[in-house]
C-alpha cells in the first residue's frame, strides 16, 4: 500500500465542503451544492429527515462515495478520489458492522492488522483502546455476545484505533433503546473530547443533535437549510422548515398589515394583529406574506377578561384542544391558528396553580420581543 | 414450561410432528441400511443364495484384499481433485455473483444459468464430452490444426482426467449453491467497514469473506465428497473402464452374486463417509447455515 502521507503528516481535521453534489441516477441530486466549513476538533451533527442526503454527505467525506461535483477538503487537502485510509478518516457504521466472526479484540485490532502491524503491537494497542472504552472483561467475546451499548463501544474503538483526524458516525445511537441512548450520547461526547478530533454525526433526532453538537447542520432535500451552534439553530431558526423540524416553536403565517419602524404588524385572528419586531430580517412591506415563530415556552395562557402579563401586546383567543402532562411542564394544544399546530409549554407549577381543562377558552399571548420573523 | 396436565397428549403431538420424516426415513433409509448391514454378516453359497447367520468372513475378505486399498486410494484421488476444482470454481463464481454483480435480478439470472446443465440428464451431459474430448474431438482437431501436437492426445477421453472433468462439470453447482448462500448473507457493510479500515481486496477475501463462507464451503464439501465417493457410473463411463472406484468394485460383486462382500464393502464405505463428514462438521459449525 502506498503511503502518501509520509513526511507531510497533517493532523488537522478541519473540513470544507465546496459545491458538493451527488447524483446516483444522473437526474436528481441527492446532495445539491453543499458548502460548509467544519472547524478542527468540532462535534458536528447533520440532521434531517431520511432521504435528505445527510448520510450521503457523510459517506462522501469518508470516501465510500465520490461526489458528482465539488470539492471535499480535509486539513487543507482535497481528498476527492482518495481511499479512506489516505484521508485518515474512520467511519462508525449504522448498526456498527462489527465482524461477527472476530472477537472484540480482533475487531478493534483489524485496521492495524491490515496495515501490517505485528501481532504483539496491534494486540497491545487494541488492549489499550479496549480499556479506554471499558470493555476489558469482554475482550475475548464475539460481537453477538455483547449488548447494544457494548457493541457500540466496540464500533467506536475500532474506528478510533487508527488515530483518524475525522471520525464519521452514521446514526450511531439509533440501534439503542432510549435510556441507553442518552447514556451513550455522553460517552460519545467524552470520547470526542478525549481524542480531540473532529466528529461528524448523522442523526434524525433533534434532541441528540442539540445535546451534542458544536455545529448543527439542518438539511432538507440535499440542501443545507441552516448551520450554526445548537442554540442558534434551536432558538433562532432561519425559516419555517428549520423551526418546525427542530421543534419547540409555533409557526404562524399571515400578511403584513402595517410596518411601523422597527416592527411590523401581522394580520391574524388577533383583534389587533400580531406585533413582530423586525430583528435581523430585511424590511418587509405591507401585503407581504410572512412566517413568524414563537417559542412554545414563551407562550403564556390567560383566562379571558384577565389582564395580559406586562410586555405582551398580542392576544389570540383560543380553545384548549388537548393537554399532555410532561413532568416539568404541561403541553397545552390550542386551536389558535386555523392551519398550524399551536402549542404552549406551561411550567408545571404555573399550570396547576389554575389548571385548564379541554374545551376551556383562553387567551394566548407572549412578550412582543419574543416573536421571531422567519425568512 | 408449564407442567402439562396430559403428558400423553403432548407426547402424541410430538410424534405427529416427526411422523412425516419418520415415514420417509424408515422405509427409504433405515430399512435398506439394516438390510445391507444384515446381509454383510450372512454367508453365501456363491450362487446368490444367502444363509442367515453371523460371520465376519465378508469383512475379512474385503479388508484383506489389496484391491480394497487401491480402490480407496483411487476414489480418494478423484474426490480430492474434484473437491479442489469445484471449490475453486464454486467459490469464485459465488464471489462474483454476490459481490460483483450489482444488479440483483442479473445475479439471480446468472445463478439460474449455472443450473442449465442440469436440465438434461447426467448421461447426456457425460456423452456430450465425447465429441469435445475424443480422439477425433474438437480439442484434438484444433490442436492438430494449430500444429501444437502431431498425434491426437489420448489422455483427454477415457482417462482419469476425463473422470475429473466430468465430476467437476457435474458437481460445481453443489459448491456454488451453499457458498453463494452463505456469502449472500454477509452484510455489505462489513466489506465497507473493512475498506474503511484499510483492507485490500485480498485482505477482505482472506479475513472476511472466506471465514464467513466457511459453513457454505463445508456444506458444499459434504455434497461433493459424498457424491464422488458414492459414485461409480462417471468413473466407468469417462474412464472407459480403465479406472475403478470403491462403488464400482461392489457393483461388480453384485453382478457376480457376491452379495455379502458387496454389503460389507458398502458398510465400510458408509463408515468412511460418516467419519469424513463428522470430521468436516467438527472443523466447521454449519448449524448457523441450517438454522437461519
Amino acid at each position: 500500500m502506498q503511503r502518501v502521507d509520509l513526511g507531510m503528516k497533517n493532523d488537522r481535521g478541519d473540513i470544507e465542503l465546496a459545491g458538493v453534489c451527488k447524483s446516483f441516477d444522473g437526474v436528481t441530486n441527492v446532495v445539491d451544492g453543499v458548502n460548509l466549513r467544519i472547524a478542527d476538533g468540532a462535534y458536528c451533527c447533520f440532521i434531517g429527515p431520511s432521504g435528505c442526503g445527510k448520510t450521503t454527505i457523510l459517506r462522501m467525506i469518508a470516501g465510500h462515495e465520490d461526489p458528482t461535483a465539488g470539492e471535499i477538503v480535509i486539513g487543507g487537502q482535497n481528498v476527492v478520489g482518495l481511499a479512506p485510509v489516505q484521508r485518515r478518516t474512520a467511519m462508525m457504521f449504522q448498526s456498527y458492522a462489527l465482524f461477527p466472526h472476530l472477537t472484540v479484540r480482533e475487531n478493534i485490532a483489524f485496521a492495524l492488522r491490515v496495515r501490517g502491524q505485528s501481532k504483539t503491537d496491534r494486540l497491545r494497542a487494541a488492549d489499550a483502546m479496549i480499556e479506554k472504552v471499558r470493555l476489558t472483561q469482554f475482550a475475548d467475546r464475539l460481537p453477538a455476545q455483547l449488548s447494544g451499548g457494548q457493541q457500540q463501544r466496540v464500533a467506536l474503538a475500532r474506528a478510533a484505533i487508527t488515530e483518524p483526524r475525522v471520525l464519521l458516525l452514521d446514526e450511531p445511537l439509533s440501534a439503542l433503546d432510549e435510556q441507553l441512548r442518552v447514556q451513550m450520547r455522553q460517552e460519545l461526547r467524552r470520547m470526542q473530547q478525549e481524542l480531540g478530533i473532529t466528529f461528524i454525526h448523522v442523526t434524525h433526532t433533534q434532541l441528540e443533535a442539540i445535546a451534542l453538537a458544536d455545529l448543527v447542520v439542518v438539511m432538507e432535500q440535499g440542501k443545507i437549510k441552516q448551520a450554526g451552534a445548537a442554540r442558534d439553530v434551536y432558538a433562532h431558526p432561519h425559516d419555517r422548515y428549520v423551526a418546525e423540524f427542530m421543534g419547540g416553536q409555533n409557526v404562524l403565517s399571515g400578511r403584513v398589515e402595517k410596518v411601523n419602524g422597527a416592527s411590523f404588524t401581522l394580520a391574524q385572528a388577533a383583534p389587533d394583529g400580531i406585533e413582530v419586531p423586525l430583528q435581523a430580517r430585511p424590511a418587509v412591506s405591507v401585503g407581504d406574506k410572512v412566517d413568524i415563530a414563537v417559542r412554545r415556552d414563551d407562550v403564556a395562557l390567560v383566562r379571558p377578561g384577565r389582564d395580559l402579563p406586562p410586555g405582551c401586546t398580542t392576544s389570540l383567543p383560543s380553545r384548549v384542544l388537548a393537554i399532555e402532562y410532561q413532568g416539568y411542564f404541561v403541553k397545552v394544544m390550542l386551536d389558535t391558528v386555523p392551519d398550524d399546530e399551536f402549542v404552549a409549554y406551561v411550567p408545571e407549577k404555573t399550570f396547576f396553580a389554575d389548571p385548564f381543562t379541554v374545551g376551556d377558552v383562553v387567551t394566548a399571548t407572549w412578550a412582543t420581543g419574543s416573536a421571531l420573523p422567519l425568512a | 414450561m408449564q407442567p402439562s396436565p396430559a403428558p400423553s397428549r403432548s407426547n402424541l403431538a410430538g410424534w405427529l410432528y416427526v411422523s412425516p420424516l419418520v415415514l420417509v426415513l424408515v422405509p427409504f433409509f433405515v430399512a435398506p441400511i439394516l438390510v445391507v448391514l444384515a446381509a454383510s454378516f450372512f454367508a453365501t453359497d456363491g450362487f446368490g443364495g444367502l444363509t442367515p447367520g453371523f460371520t465376519l468372513a465378508s469383512y475379512v475378505e474385503v479388508l484383506h484384499s489389496a484391491l480394497t486399498l487401491k480402490l480407496y486410494l483411487a476414489t480418494i484421488k478423484f474426490t480430492v481433485l474434484t473437491w479442489v476444482f469445484t471449490l475453486i470454481i464454486g467459490f469464485f463464481v459465488a464471489y462474483f455473483l454476490v459481490f460483483h454483480v450489482r444488479n440483483q435480478l442479473l445475479a439471480i439470472g446468472l445463478f439460474l444459468l449455472c443450473t442449465v446443465p442440469f436440465w438434461t440428464s447426467n448421461i447426456i451431459r457425460m456423452i456430450s464430452w465425447i465429441p469435445l474430448l475424443g480422439k477425433e474431438g474438437l480439442i484434438n482437431q484444433a490442436l492438430l490444426a494449430m500444429g501444437v501436437i502431431h498425434q491426437p492426445l489420448e489422455v483427454l477421453l477415457f482417462s482419469d482426467l476425463a473422470v475429473v472433468i466430468a465430476y467437476v462439470h457435474q458437481l460445481t453447482i453443489f459448491m456454488i449453491v451453499p457458498i453463494f448462500n452463505s456469502m449472500a448473507r454477509i452484510d455489505k457493510k462489513l466489506i465497507e467497514a473493512a475498506i474503511d479500515a484499510g483492507a485490500s481486496r485480498f485482505d477482505i477475501m482472506r479475513l472476511i469473506v472466506v471465514p464467513m463462507s466457511k459453513s457454505g464451503i463445508a456444506l458444499g464439501t459434504i455434497f461433493v465428497v459424498s457424491i464422488v465417493m458414492g459414485d461409480f457410473f462417471v468413473v466407468k463411463v469417462m474412464s472407459g473402464g480403465g479406472s475403478a472406484s470403491v462403488v464400482s468394485a461392489f457393483y461388480e460383486d453384485v453382478g457376480v452374486l457376491q452379495y455379502p462382500t458387496a454389503a460389507a464393502s458398502a458398510v465400510l464405505l458408509t463408515l468412511v463417509l460418516v467419519a469424513i463428514v463428522s470430521l468436516i462438521l467438527r472443523t466447521v459449525d454449519i448449524r448457523q447455515e441450517i438454522t437461519r
